[in-house]
């Protein structure tokens, strides 16, 4: 029988590989993710988890132990967040080329300067070309379920791609929610033993891994990890339909909250979605053709499904915690991509906002919803809005 | 008629057909420690094959391992530059987890070591990973075309230490990875040389026997980043064992008090206290190790600065507990 208790989405994410069973952890402590090495310390001083946790000396080898393990053929995982995802960065792009399927869980939190603990997404939205696979977690039990279902992406023979599942700093990773523990063998039945089809560093069948690649074959080792990318979006399918049926909790790529016939549709990611889906609650009980959709999967783009949604509103109204100079955000990027040659689009608006913690009201998006109206009514509005600024400090 | 049994097996894990230059006496190092290496494997777990290699980025890693083709006949990764030893430990987590037997080997030049490495470095000799971190010490950044490292040798010209007007070249001692290592006080710390490859074998196969981590220093010539003759490597690396400028020690469990010292040889007068080197009287000058070198060229218009470099080995030697004289030149 599963458990249901309450938990942090840091604990979430520690029993997530509990459950997983990796053979290797290498972790470095950083707030708000710190929480996860020390569950995952604990299950392994207790007994019930058997797996070599490497209290590495840095991000940075954190992420390397990772990728000599999961070279060596083993299911492997961390976590961190901020600048210490910032210092994997260089690794992250090996894992990618390499093609190891390690996990990564990610407590989104800001970058420095200035120094601020609090949630956004610019950490693993600034790792998005390095190839890995990106997932984004709504609540505490998404963040356990989405690490569960990232591995069998990442291990799966058409993938072979390393995963992040990003939860928000503090919102998830330190607040106490609902969280359903599923049993250790129905994930076993679920995940499978992780057995790499070729050989990783043994002796018998010695391979060279890693290597340099000229001009001449460069090029392909990267289309390689492009194409792992477009795979991953049926495999990333077929497993939420699998985790439907073995869990009961469905996931879509693009999760979308009354949008038929809707208007405006407000589109974000990790625990803000929960707060625009009440926004959009007590819009359509004043009337308003609102909508909602949150992108679980963030990479690869779901551009197939945004141009679904897209279909179905005026204007798509962007809200995202991250900032791409001379763009907007990341997401607005994403989202012009995915339309630009459609015949008929929305209008489609980005709004910074709640960066570094900063609360995201119901006020914050009423100002979404009045400049997205006049957009609808047809009024010159900016495409990029900061929304929240404090302009009195300025 | 009687075959006799060569000095170490014939099996090669380092193959013909690297792209490394003509005499790279790093390349003949990848063969010693590899041949040692499955010697010891051999003897300890009756499998010659049973070590994979992590390798950091540089000369040895491109010149072996370039895309569809490798020198390796070894299980073998590469992962970046600083990250050698951090591979190596997720390799070493792995493989005990997998319950496979055997040993990791890795392997980083002076910079993936001694600079943007030791941090890795210092984290895996201090959780005790069960693998041996061989340093292949030529010197430079040889990779990125003979930039200077902190295990550049004083007085060195280099492509970012170059002699001038107001610059001797390298203006700073070179840093000896091996006696931090020790201070991690594991099981095995040794520096070695090409120039005594018998010495360099018998230390590699005793790093890899130790249950823990070791590391090897091990210095290595570069004909061309040192400006060398292509067949000179061998017997420069021995000048530089000779002269007192590389010494060959070893200590165990980070016991600095008992340092073990090898002979230089060269018709060196070696002095010892219950059986412990505490005085070398040098017989070849330094210049003779310096004289082949282009590298050093620029030091012979410069005779305080080979002063200063004999005074700066007497010091490290000191700091081995040994007394050194180094003779000058004779006129
Ligand atoms: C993070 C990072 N910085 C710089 C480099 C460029 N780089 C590659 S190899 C190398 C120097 C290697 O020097 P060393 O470790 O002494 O080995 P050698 O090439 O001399 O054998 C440098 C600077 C890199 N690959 N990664
Ligand atoms: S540059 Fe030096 S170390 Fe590099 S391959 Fe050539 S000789 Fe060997």
């Amino acid at each position: 029988m599963p458990i249901r208790t309450v938990m942090k989405a840091n604990e979430a994410a520690a029993w997530a590989a509990k459950l997983a069973k990796p053979k290797v952890i290498a972790a470095f402590p950083i707030t708000p993710s710190t929480l996860v090495p020390e569950k995952i310390s604990e299950f392994v001083a207790n007994g019930e988890l058997d797996a070599e946790f490497i209290k590495v000396e840095s991000e940075h080898s954190a992420i390397s132990a990772c990728v000599g393990a999961s070279a060596a053929g083993v299911r492997t995982f961390t976590a961190t967040a901020s600048q210490g995802l910032a210092l994997m960065h260089e690794v992250l792009f090996i894992a990618a080329g390499m093609r190891l399927p390690i996990v990564v869980a990610v407590g989104n939190r800001s970058l420095s300067a200035p120094i601020n603990i609090w949630n956004d997404w610019q950490d693993s939205i600034s790792q998005r070309d390095t190839g890995w696979l990106q997932f984004y977690a709504e609540n505490n039990q998404e963040a356990l379920d989405l690490i569960l279902a990232a591995f069998k992406v990442a291990e799966d023979e058409r993938v072979l791609l390393p995963a992040m599942v990003g939860f928000d700093a503090f919102i998830l990773t330190h607040t106490v929610e609902p969280v359903e523990i599923p049993d250790q063998e129905v994930v076993d039945e679920f995940l499978g033993e992780y057995e790499p089809k070729y050989a990783y560093l043994d002796p018998e069948r010695p391979i060279t891994q890693g290597t340099l690649a000229f001009p001449a074959h460069y090029m392909e080792a990267r289309y390689t990890v492009w194409q792992a990318n477009e795979n991953a979006k049926e495999v990333i399918d077929e497993v939420f339909a699998e985790f439907e049926k073995t869990f009961g909790r469905k996931y879509q790529k693009i999760e979308k909250y009354r949008t038929d016939d809707a208007e405006i549709i407000f589109v974000t990611m990790g625990s803000l979605a929960g707060t625009v889906k009440d926004y959009v609650d007590r819009l359509r009980g004043q009337g308003i053709k609102a909508g909602a959709a949150k992108l679980t999967v963030y990479r690869p783009f779901p551009t197939e499904e945004v141009r679904e949604l897209a279909k179905k509103a005026k204007v798509l109204a962007l809200l995202e915690k991250n900032i791409t100079f001379s763009v907007g955000g990341a997401l607005f990027q994403d989202f012009s991509r995915a339309l630009i040659n459609e015949k008929e689009k929305p209008i489609i608006l980005d709004f910074i906002l709640g960066l570094g913690g900063r609360d995201v009201t119901f006020q914050n998006l009423d100002e979404v919803l009045e400049i997205s109206r006049k957009a609808l009514n047809g009024e010159k509005v900016d495409e990029v809005n900061w929304i929240g600024l404090r302009k009195e400090i300025l | 008629m009687a075959v006799r049994k060569p000095p170490i097996t014939t099996r090669e894990y380092w193959a013909p057909g690297h792209a490394a230059c003509a005499g790279c006496g790093c390349a003949t190092g990848m063969k010693l420690v590899t041949k040692a290496f499955s010697e010891a494997m051999e003897e300890k777990f009756g499998d010659p094959n049973a070590f994979a290699i992590a390798h950091a980025t540089g000369c040895m890693e491109v010149v072996s391992a370039v895309f569809p083709y490798t020198a390796w006949r070894a299980p073998w990764v590469h992962v970046a530059f600083e990250n050698a030893a951090a591979a190596a430990s997720g390799i070493e987590a792995a493989w005990k987890k997998l319950g496979r037997k055997g040993k990791i080997l890795a392997f980083g030049g002076d910079g993936g070591t001694a600079d943007i490495g030791m941090q890795a470095l210092s984290g895996m000799l201090e959780r005790r990973h069960n693998v041996v971190y061989v340093m292949y010490d030529n010197e430079a950044y040889m990779n990125t075309g003979i930039q200077r490292s902190s295990s550049t040798p004083y007085g060195a010209w280099t492509t970012t230490s170059p002699p001038g007007k107001y610059s001797i070249g390298e203006d700073k001692p070179k840093k000896w990875v091996a006696l931090i290592a020790a201070a991690h006080q594991v099981p095995y710390v040794a520096t070695a040389s090409i120039g005594n490859p018998f010495d360099l074998v018998r230390k590699v196969k005793k790093a890899a026997k130790v249950d823990g981590p070791a590391f090897v220093q091990m210095h290595c010539t570069c004909p061309t980043g040192w400006k060398t003759p292509l067949e000179k490597g061998v017997e420069i690396a021995r000048l530089a064992i000779e002269t007192g400028i590389w010494p060959l020690f070893e200590i165990e469990n980070g016991d600095f008090f008992n340092i073990k010292i090898q002979p230089p040889g060269g018709g060196a007068k070696v002095k010892r206290e219950g059986g412990r080197i505490v005085a070398i009287e040098f017989k070849k000058p330094i210049e003779e190790y310096l004289k082949p070198q282009g590298r050093f060229k620029h030091l012979f218009k410069r005779p305080e600065a080979i002063d200063e470099m004999r005074e700066q080995i007497k010091a490290m030697w000191k700091t081995l507990g040994v007394d050194v004289t180094l003779p000058k030149p004779e006129e």
